[in-house]
């Protein structure tokens, strides 16, 4: 995939050296660079430390930082989340990884009930400046229980700031922000995007903006909007169109919480047309959202109703058939075709 | 045990009893304790409060667990524990706050130290070794004391917040107040060790037991614990033995699952009456000194009623604060959105009043 960053270039810092990083590497990059400047920043997990996490995301850290600061954790996922909630009420910057989307669960409560409410319960008083890293959705073949799209639990929860980059360089600045942040941030990581290579520019640390949409490619005839694993299948899908004489725009959400009302009406209102893609079951999951936002506030410009190319509402497959569920260029491109061209 | 139910020192129990200042000062605290009950109960009956979880019999447990603490060191209280809460310093009607429902927890956790009423069981129990991990990285010599019930022992967190916080070494002093009952449901059905405290086995932590209505003993066992904590020999578990006195709370009620010849047998080991006794006897306490502490309890009781029978407007704009450090810009549109019913309602009422005031100077 192509991976670019539409930020204009007098927001680079001038000092900064451009290289091209894969996502699990920019990542390690964001982890190491906020470790070396912040003593209080923590990361903790299941085999962050010697092994370097089962996808070395965190991989020379501990033997960088020490074992103090790149820690190796009890396997209970309620006890870290836990743990990190106690770290951050006293003073601490805690980057929590779980190792799997859907061994994350165990910690679910700990989530909702006190990382999130924690700030509100309190007015204010005490913040919890908790990062909690998932590698999450599917697409690499993974066996049961490794390839869930959580998102939707998360997004729904006030409280918690939400966030799913698609290229390695929205993974440095996103989580370097989301470290910096003083909310709790929910940082899904596109377990196939981890190999994917971009350019990064390691040490810019004003970043995206948690909040912030961008429009991947422009178009004119309709808009895709995606999030994580789903940009490069909304991006590739664009590219196939292309060639058939049909002009999409993609946008990337990339943060889902705070979402970005205002540049994705601006997008469908430029085209009048829009599907979201995205991998998680589409039943009551966030591009349902999505859709109803763009239906509640664009309907004036729209030429035919949102559609919506998700995963199937079933339990995530076995390797063997997740090729069915996951989201394809077919599948977008035939919902693109549904939008009444017509009457246009 | 160091003092027995009728205010003996026995020998029962191991350890040596407290200096009687700090059985003065604990018994000074335990009649305030009770008092504060006695009122919160009052006002959930008067409608003041929503709810209150009475812990009118464990007062000797919320006493000790704040007096053996030192100021920097922090508190993890549940809802049961406001008594304690208040003990440790904070605003007995801040304390309260949760329970009255102007907000959710009243306080601010860090001004004494003790974080917010926790109401999910045992969730807190990770909260506190996190704690005191963070102050031990920076040399700090905090130790944490958190509280649970009985029923908490089953849950979860609080098995991985033991093992938390035996395998990082944490400064943290677990203290379960096994009160024989988690609303309806007795111990046999929490639990079939031989004891709670030997839950600190499987994970390295040792436990001990303690008569939880003899605040000598539990004076002398959890100030131990806490000072080997603070030495670096890591947590403790401690199991206090005593009764829920009372129904969980209002709403529940206790004659559906318990005699009462089971309760007036822990009336006879009241921990008020068997500390008095003792004080008394060993002539640290006379008639004098003990209407002064019912004169100080009696303070606490008018300044909590006081400040509970105050109607606090909630701020409607507190909604939105503090969900975010910054507000979503959806948050924005729903504030404004309440914000406009508000306002619409004031203008309502407004001509209400306005109508009032024109008949009254008709008049």
């Amino acid at each position: 995939m192509t991976s670019t960053i539409t930020r204009p270039a007098t927001q680079a810092p001038a000092a900064a050296a451009t290289e091209t990083l894969s996502t699990a590497q920019a990542i390690n990059r964001a982890l190491r660079d906020a470790l070396a400047e912040d003593p209080s920043v923590l990361v903790l997990g299941e085999d962050v430390g010697a092994l370097g996490g089962v996808f070395r995301v965190t991989d020379g850290l501990t033997a960088e930082f020490g074992a103090d600061r790149c820690v190796d954790t009890p396997l209970a996922e309620a006890g870290i989340m836990g743990f990190a909630v106690g770290l951050a009420m006293n003073g601490m910057r805690p980057v929590v990884e779980m190792q799997f989307d859907a061994f994350a669960y165990p910690a679910f409560e700990q989530v909702v009930s006190h990382v999130a409410k924690m700030r509100n319960r309190t007015r204010g008083r005490v913040e919890l400046p908790i990062v909690v890293r998932v590698p999450y959705a599917g697409g690499i073949g993974g066996v049961e229980h490794h390839s869930d799209s959580s998102e939707s639990y998360y997004a729904h929860t006030p409280g918690l700031h939400v966030v799913a980059p698609s290229t390695p360089a929205d993974a440095y600045a996103l989580l370097r922000e989301a470290i910096a942040s003083p909310d709790p941030v929910i940082f899904l990581e596109p377990k196939k995007l981890y190999w994917s290579t971009g350019e990064v520019t390691p040490g810019d640390t004003r970043g995206p903006g948690i909040g912030s949409a961008v429009v991947r490619r422009e178009g004119t005839d309709a808009t895709l909007i995606a999030y994580g694993p789903s940009v490069p299948v909304a991006l590739e899908a664009a590219e196939v169109a292309a060639r058939d004489g049909r002009s999409l725009q993609v946008v990337d959400l990339r943060s889902l919480v705070p979402y970005d009302d205002a540049a994705v009406c601006a997008a469908v209102e430029s085209t009048g047309r829009a599907v979201v893609v995205a991998e998680a079951s589409g039943f009551a999951g966030f591009a349902a959202e999505v859709a109803a936002r763009v239906g509640e506030r664009c309907f004036h410009s729209l030429a035919a109703p949102v559609r919506r190319v998700t995963g199937l509402d079933i339990p995530y497959p076995p390797p063997k058939l997740e090729h069915l569920y996951l989201p394809s260029v077919d599948r977008v491109l035939d919902a693109v075709d549904d939008l009444q061209w017509e009457d246009a | 045990m160091l003092l027995g139910p009728d205010g003996r020192p026995t020998t029962a129990g191991t350890g040596t009893l407290p200096p009687p200042e700090d059985l003065l000062r604990g018994y000074a605290s335990i009649v305030a304790a009770r008092r504060y009950n006695e009122q919160a109960s009052a006002l959930v009956r008067q409608g003041r409060l929503a709810v209150y979880p009475s812990s009118f019999g464990q007062e000797a447990c919320q006493v000790a667990a704040a007096q053996v603490l030192a100021d920097g060191d922090w508190l993890f209280p549940t809802y049961r524990d406001t008594a304690a809460v208040a003990a440790r310093g904070v605003d007995p009607v801040e304390a309260l706050v949760l329970l009255k429902g102007d907000w959710h927890s009243g306080y601010d956790p860090y001004e004494r130290h003790v974080a917010p009423l926790a109401t999910p069981l045992a969730t807190q129990l990770p909260h506190a070794v996190g704690v005191a991990h963070a102050a031990r990285l920076r040399g700090e010599p905090t130790v944490v004391l958190a509280l649970c019930g009985d029923g908490a022992t089953s849950e979860g967190d609080f098995h991985e917040a033991l093992n938390f916080a035996a395998v990082f070494s944490s400064p943290v002093v677990f203290l379960v107040q096994n009160n024989r009952y988690a609303i309806s449901v007795p111990l046999s059905r929490q639990t079939a060790a031989p004891s709670l405290a030997h839950k600190g086995v499987g994970y390295g932590v040792p436990g001990e037991q303690v008569d939880g209505n003899d605040l000598a003993a539990l004076l002398t066992v959890l100030g131990g614990a806490v000072a080997r904590a603070r030495a670096g020999e890591g947590p403790q578990l401690v199991e206090a033995h005593t009764y829920r006195m009372q129904a969980h709370t209002n709403a529940d009620d206790a004659t559906r699952y318990r005699s009462d010849e089971e309760v007036a047998a822990w009336v006879g080991r009241d921990p008020l009456t068997r500390l008095e006794a003792y004080l008394r006897a060993e002539g640290v306490l006379d008639d004098e000194r003990a209407a002064a502490v019912a004169a100080e309890a009696e303070e606490l009781a008018r300044h909590t009623r006081e400040g509970i029978n105050r109607d606090v407007e909630p701020d409607p704009e507190d909604l939105f604060r503090h969900v975010y450090s910054r507000p979503t810009p959806q948050l924005e549109e729903q504030r404004a959105l309440v914000r406009d019913e508000l306002a619409r309602d004031e203008a309502a009422s407004g001509a209400n009043v306005t109508t009032d005031t024109r008949q009254e100077a008709l008049r």
